[in-house]
């Protein structure tokens, strides 16, 4: 039996997805542009030309960041 | 001639790097940034939050200054390795300040953790920038390990205290083959041209310009100092003397009236 939702860690929060969802879709939804952005599912960065390729899994640990200022 | 900084196979004309960490305002850091004349300016990297726009990135794309990641906020070489790797997927740049802290309250960096991300990230292709302590022997293993250059710390980020081993900074000047840049611990324009003095290629601030009370006249006088202490530096300094030497000739050298 095939789950209909997908349990995953977004930025330190639990959130809960459609089974069929991308990381690509996920990456959409916080950011309508994709520039300057970078995302990591456990310690792995994947790169952006796959985001829209790696559907979410159940118990990813994803971090998604950006440049800000500091340093 | 024009007197470039070399720095990881590219050409500056500035050799002030600046922080963008602790500005009021993007429009009061703009000003500052303008002023400072600077070239390669630091980000750090934090977590998304929903609608924020990447506001830092495009000032300093206006500004056409390049962006050099920062890895603050890590603790151990992993955490570094992995906020480097997602600074170049992010930014498109395989540079990288690499800061490796041991704790909040010193912010002094683990030379243990340092050494082992920047051989990791070496070998990965990075251009490493290692935040460093003042330590000849640590910026000697940084150098070996492949670091495109090594930026010793002249006093804990932040505090504004200057250079307090000036002897040490001597000595890991004296011992580079890389450039070696100021970096932390500036608290006005004097310690930014003692450190060219002591024949540092650059310096690193944020804070000093940045929590000044007016930041971009700070900057101005970063930039001026940068460059007092660097023509200083080239110039040659005369040798300190315990007893005054007279600069006019004396008397019996004269011709009389």
């Amino acid at each position: 039996m095939t789950a209909t939702r997908v349990q995953v860690v977004v930025n330190g929060q639990p959130e809960s997805f459609p089974a069929d969802t991308t990381l690509g879709a996920l990456i959409s939804r916080l950011r309508p542009s994709r520039t300057g952005i970078a995302v990591a599912v456990g310690d792995d960065v994947v790169p952006r030309a796959e985001w829209d390729d790696r559907p979410l899994r159940h118990g990813d640990q994803i971090e998604i960041l950006t440049a800000v200022q500091g340093g | 001639m024009p007197d470039t900084f070399e720095l990881g196979g590219k050409s500056f004309t500035s050799r002030l790097i600046m922080g963008t960490g602790g500005a009021p305002s993007l429009s009061a850091l703009e000003d500052a940034l303008l002023a400072s004349g600077t070239q390669l300016t630091t980000v750090a990297l934090r977590r998304v939050t929903p609608g924020t726009a990447g506001s830092i990135l495009d000032l300093l794309n206006t500004l056409k200054i390049a962006v050099l990641p920062n890895t603050a906020g890590c603790h151990t070489a992993r955490e570094a390795v992995r906020t480097a790797r997602l600074a170049r997927d992010a930014l498109l740049t395989d540079w990288v300040k690499l800061e490796v802290v041991a704790d909040e309250d010193t912010l002094l960096p683990d030379p243990v953790e340092l050494l082992d991300a920047a051989q990791t990230l070496v070998a990965d292709g990075f251009t490493v920038l290692p935040y460093t302590n003042d330590d000849p022997v640590l910026a000697r293993r940084l150098e070996q390990a492949g670091c495109a250059a090594v930026m010793p710390l002249g006093a804990p980020i932040g505090s504004g205290l200057g250079i307090r081993n000036p002897h040490n900074l001597e000595l890991i000047v004296r011992g580079a083959g890389v450039p070696v840049i100021l970096d932390a611990g500036i608290g006005t324009a004097s310690d930014a041209a003692l450190a060219m003095e002591l024949g540092c290629s650059a310096v690193l601030l944020a804070s000093a310009v940045t929590r000044a009370q007016e930041p971009a006249r700070m900057a101005a006088a970063m930039r001026h100092a940068v460059t007092a202490g660097r023509l200083a530096h080239l110039a040659g300094r005369i040798p300190q003397r315990f007893h005054a030497r007279a600069s006019s000739p004396g008397l019996a050298e004269s011709p009389a009236f």
